[in-house]
């Protein structure tokens, strides 16, 4: 890995590539994870899963399980009918969405095969697992909907018996009108469908619930990005005091999304700890992973784009039809990742005439929904298919049809026709910067030559524009509660340190080491001097938690604010002892100085006399060194960032393997806090995004049955398949904020896979091939070849 | 998941593994590496009563020449396997195998007889033990008893073994005069298990080539020799005509059935692409291989 260079402008800390202090705890296996924690009286739970994808539920025989050593309940569907209200992910702002209520466990049938049905709670994991093998469960097998085009057609079975058909939710976008720009046009098609995959993060879902009956208290430790929103929900759909629930997310390790879902094991573990009154812990293993963490993606997208003959895009038509599994999930919806596809499609470029309709339709499958760049893989790859298609028909160089056609500097602000309101994108610029770091002219050079001995390489690239910082127009608008502020309480201790409480949540991206970055160089304190907590509903300010590439933008500018705060607190008991104007002092190096930079006391000096010796200061002085601050965006709706990525892959026609040579990210996510972690986080992402395009796919049979739930048959990209990932930044700060942060988390992945579509199918288009499926797969390869 | 409740015993000879799994009243198992049983009893698909701890019997370990062959003890780690200077002299095709066999952590655990004696026909030692044409030494409660490799893997996961018999070594036949060896196969990420794979054992003298042995991975229920292919290859020169000769030829040996991951008509079409590859670079020398 290349070390990342400090960004242009650089301040003490913020811009500097510093590695995250929290790494060598990590590494020195000093983490505590949720399965690490073990409280007195703990009980493990395990779940009876459903074989069949859909199956009408009979007799469930209990007593021979209930019979077995250690067990101490085991719990049906009935069992928590009391306890808990039923949950439904829609929002209001989806008009005419529709959703089955979910229950912790089913009552009358099952709907995909995986669903926890009968749970044991029993002394050790093992002996619940014991119990599981004498339960009997009558299931009544019924037709199962798989396929997502089969799951509209009128003969189809339909999963939700309330319900008049399997589509969950329908939506149409248009602007300006798309049937006159087609007249006359250049017209190019795509028909292209993306798989599931999901988020096989190193730790899997795991969740502790510890209920106290004497204060009506409940305690949930729970490997989640979204602590509040889980205090929130325990709260109210348990008929619990929201103060007094607490939800802990220690350690975490990855979420990409997937552990920002309710899932149907949290409430049964938090309905079993109200039950038994005995902590209760479930740790998913890697089997239960894949056959309930949500999946990803599940888009057949069928567009075409109108061209005049100069090359000028004039329009597109887009029908995106998803998948999303039985229900939409909850609290954010299933929604949103099509939402997202449909109206990021286009985005780059300056389109007036656009129309896009979206169906959402229910399968017996596992829940589809957020991951990492929600929608923008499918938007993007979408496009930019188009747009190298209509550079072929036109014979323009792809490099040559973008540059003509991108929303140009001076049309800033710019509305899509979408209405995505974009207050400064660099799309010209990071085209340009990433021509110069491919050496795009000797990279076709060297694939002429090659091409002439046999050699099949492909050049691809692909625009992206991403959704970061979002106000309450993502989901307060809709009715969640998810909160789009974030919190952060700043204390100066009486030693002279920093405590930072936030609410923005650590995954293992390094949210909390930015965050010290920030509040180091607000105060002008050493960073070793700044400790971050994260991750408790207890001790840090209520917020929007981390999700959404949210945390730097809207985290960090809170936690900038709140050293601001901080600061002005310092500087006014310092300039009471010290008997200046605040104004005139100012803090570097952990001491307050004069205007010229003379240490005048050190924070400690005024930590000890605020907190010890409160009688020196004038009455009118507040010894307060505990600020805090809360911040939401008030501006643009979202902080859409931009950047391109470049893709060099060799295709072996004679076996359909594709190695990918090298990878090329220019990205723009306003200013950097940490490039060392942007670059970390644009490489996770890419290799994210080129799983999806090479290898992960969660493969279904025709009876819904999932094929490759396991390690060995579900592809991770691997180290050995990755190529180099060369990254180049361009930096347009947010006006909206003084940080001017955007976000980056999902930057890797929203193009990646669309610049690896279009290069594969740049070393295929001189064999008259091409592909359109994710993930290209040797098998797919070789028949769009028609060699099988 | 967690494996159900089992006993454990540590032995120390085979003679004492023998008795043990004799005296089990219920079912038994050898454990060695552990690295593919172990995985199926924590998703409870196998339940054994007794795991009879196998890895510490020294008698068991070792790699050396005896008489015209290679012995290779059956606790053979597959590191050991990828390291062993004998075995890259005389059994080159091994040393190939073996770094495409997973990842380092599994090589530093899983055995020589581990792998054989679950004869999965997608791991690489079952295919390369027909093409070497090896012997398998078997123990049991009546003694050793010797069985060809050709003779030793009879279905899916099904072998020569009988209940308590433990594989306790293989016998691999030196590299002959003139022998070209290759070992190649075709994953989608390194150290997956081969879509196809092959074991290549060819002797060439005066130009033409005298002797061919081909055992393919991942192509049927066992590992598979390729008699039509083979004799399409024997007697002439490894010449382009004859890798097209082999090619056409092995669709009389295989016919893989479709699966989860693969169609059938990819999987014998990558078979052919992976034997003109193999063949293609043996007729350029292959793997060295001292003269036996």
């Amino acid at each position: 890995m290349s070390a990342a260079a400090d960004s242009p402008g650089a301040g003490r800390y913020i811009g500097r590539g510093l590695p995250r202090p929290g790494a060598r705890r990590l590494l020195a296996g000093r983490g505590r994870y949720t399965d690490d924690v073990v409280l007195p009286r703990m009980l493990h739970a395990a779940f009876l899963r459903s074989p069949y994808a859909h199956a009408r539920l009979g007799v469930i025989d209990v007593s021979a399980a209930a019979a077995m050593p250690g067990v101490h309940r085991v719990l049906t569907g009935a069992d928590f009918e009391p306890l808990c209200t039923p949950w439904v992910g829609t929002l209001s702002h989806f008009k005419g969405m529709r959703s089955a209520p979910q229950r912790p466990l089913p009552t009358d049938k099952v709907v995909w095969a995986g669903q926890p049905v009968v749970m044991v709670i029993a002394e050790t994991r093992a002996q619940a697992e014991d119990a599981l093998e004498v339960i009997a469960v009558a299931f009544e097998e019924l037709d199962a909907v798989v396929d997502l085009d089969a799951a509209r057609a009128p003969e189809s079975p339909v999963i939700d018996a309330g319900a008049p058909d399997n589509v969950l939710f329908r939506t149409r976008i248009e602007a300006g009108s798309t049937a006159s720009a087609f007249a006359g046009a250049e017209i190019v098609s795509v028909d292209l469908r993306f798989g599931r995959h999901t988020a096989v993060t190193m730790e899997p879902r795991a969740v502790l619930a510890d209920f106290d009956p004497s204060e009506a208290r409940l305690t949930v430790h729970q490997s989640t990005q979204t602590p509040y929103q889980f205090q929130d929900l325990y709260a109210r759909h348990f008929g619990l005091s929201e103060a007094r629930v607490r939800v802990i997310a220690p350690d975490v390790g990855g979420s990409f999304g997937m552990k920002l879902h309710l899932y149907h094991e949290d409430m049964a573990v938090v309905g079993a700890s109200l039950l038994l009154k005995r902590p209760v812990k479930f740790t998913a293993d890697r089997m239960e992973a894949f056959a309930s963490d949500i999946h990803a993606r599940d888009h057949r997208v069928r567009a075409r784009l109108a061209v005049g003959p100069d090359g000028t895009l004039r329009a597109i038509e887009v029908d995106d039809v998803t998948g999303v599994g039985p229900f939409s999930a909850y609290p954010r919806t299933s929604a949103v990742e099509g939402n997202q596809v449909v109206r990021l499609i286009g985005a780059p470029y300056r389109l007036t005439d656009y129309r896009a309709d979206l169906t959402v339709v229910a399968q017996n499958k596992v829940q589809m929904s957020q991951y990492r760049a929600v929608g923008h893989p499918i938007a993007c790859a979408v496009t930019e298919r188009l747009v190298d298609l209509a550079a072929d028909r036109l014979g323009l160089d792809p490099f040559e049809i973008r540059r003509r056609n991108y929303v140009t500097d001076d049309m800033y602000p710019h509305t899509t026709p979408s209405g995505y309101r974009f207050e400064k994108l660099s799309l010209a610029t990071c085209l340009e910067k990433l021509h110069a770091l491919m050496d795009y002219p000797a990279l076709c050079a060297e694939q002429a030559a090659l091409r002439a001995k046999g050699i099949h390489r492909g050049i691809g690239i692909a625009t992206y524009v991403e959704i970061t910082n979002p106000t309450p127009a993502f989901y307060g608008v809709g009715g969640a509660h998810i909160s789009a502020q974030d919190g952060c309480v700043l204390k100066l201790t009486p030693a002279g340190e920093v405590s930072c409480a936030i609410s923005i949540t650590e995954q293992g991206q390094g949210s909390e080491a930015i965050i010290g970055q920030i509040v180091a160089e607000g105060l002008g304190v050493d960073r070793d001097h700044v400790r971050v907590l994260t991750g408790d509903t207890e001790t840090t300010p209520s917020g929007g938690a981390t999700w959404a590439c949210r945390g730097a933008g809207i985290g960090g500018e809170t936690a900038l604010q709140a050293s601001r705060k901080l600061k002005a607190r310092i500087l006014e008991i310092a300039a009471a002892i010290l008997q200046a104007e605040p104004g005139t002092l100012d803090i570097r190096d952990d001491a307050v100085t004069d205007a010229d930079g003379m240490p005048r006391m050190t924070l400690r000096e005024v930590a000890n006399l605020a907190y010890y010796r409160s009688d020196l200061l004038p009455p009118d002085v507040s010894p307060a060194l505990t600020v805090a601050h809360h911040f939401a965006p008030r501006g643009y709706p979202f902080a859409f960032t931009n950047g391109i990525h470049g893709s060099l892959v060799e295709v072996d026609v004679e076996t359909g393997f594709v190695t990918i040579l090298k990878h090329w990210v220019v990205e723009d996510c306003g200013r950097v806090i940490n490039p060392l972690l942007v670059d970390e986080q644009i490489r996770g992402g890419v290799v994210q995004g080129l799983g999806a395009a090479f290898f992960e796919e969660c493969r279904y049979g025709e009876t819904g049955q999932l094929l490759n739930g396991s390690m060995s048959d579900y592809l991770v990209p691997m180290a050995c398949e990755m190529p180099d990932i060369v990254i180049a930044h361009v930096e347009t700060p947010t006006l909206d904020t003084e940080l001017g942060a955007k976000g980056c988390g999902e930057a890797g992945t929203a193009a990646s896979s669309g610049a690896a579509l279009n290069a594969v199918n740049d070393a295929l288009r001189p064999l008259g091939a091409g592909i359109s499926q994710l993930p290209m797969t040797p098998e797919r390869i070789l028949r769009a070849l028609d060699v099988i | 998941m967690k494996a159900r409740a089992f006993d454990y015993r540590r032995v120390a000879s085979v003679a004492e593994a023998l008795d043990a799994y004799g005296a089990c009243a219920g079912e038994a198992r050898y454990l060695a590496g552990g690295q593919s049983l172990l995985p199926a009893l924590n998703l409870r698909l196998d339940a054994p009563d007794l795991l009879i701890d196998i890895g510490r019997i020294e008698a068991l370990r070792g790699i050396a020449i005896e008489g015209e062959s290679l012995r290779i003890g059956a606790l053979t780690r597959h590191a050991e396997t990828l390291a062993s200077p004998l075995i890259a002299a005389h059994a080159p095709i091994l040393t190939q195998a073996a770094a495409y066999m997973a990842h380092p952590a599994i090589r530093n655990l899983g055995t020589m007889g581990g792998s054989l004696s679950l004869a999965d026909p997608a791991s690489e030692l079952p295919a390369c033990m027909r093409a070497l044409g090896a012997t398998l030494e078997i123990t049991g409660p009546h003694g050793i008893r010797a069985v060809p490799a050709d003779d030793f893997f009879q279905d899916l996961y099904e072998t020569a073994l009988v209940p308590g018999e433990m594989l306790t070594a293989v016998h691999v036949p030196l590299a002959a005069s003139g022998s070209r060896m290759q070992f190649t196969e075709i994953a989608r990420r390194r150290g997956d298990y081969a879509m196809v794979g092959l074991a290549a054992n060819l002797v060439l003298a005066e130009g033409l080539v005298t002797s061919a042995r081909l055992g393919f991975c991942s192509v049927g229920p066992t590992p598979m020799r390729a008699p039509a292919t083979e004799a399409a290859l024997t007697g002439r020169p490894l010449d382009g005509d004859a890798i097209t000769a082999a090619r056409a030829a092995l669709g009389d040996d295989i016919s893989p059935d479709d699966d989860d991951s693969l169609s059938a008509a990819a999987r014998m079409h990558l078979a052919r692409v992976l034997l003109g590859r193999v063949l293609a670079t043996l007729g350029e020398g292959g793997a060295e291989a001292v003269a036996a």
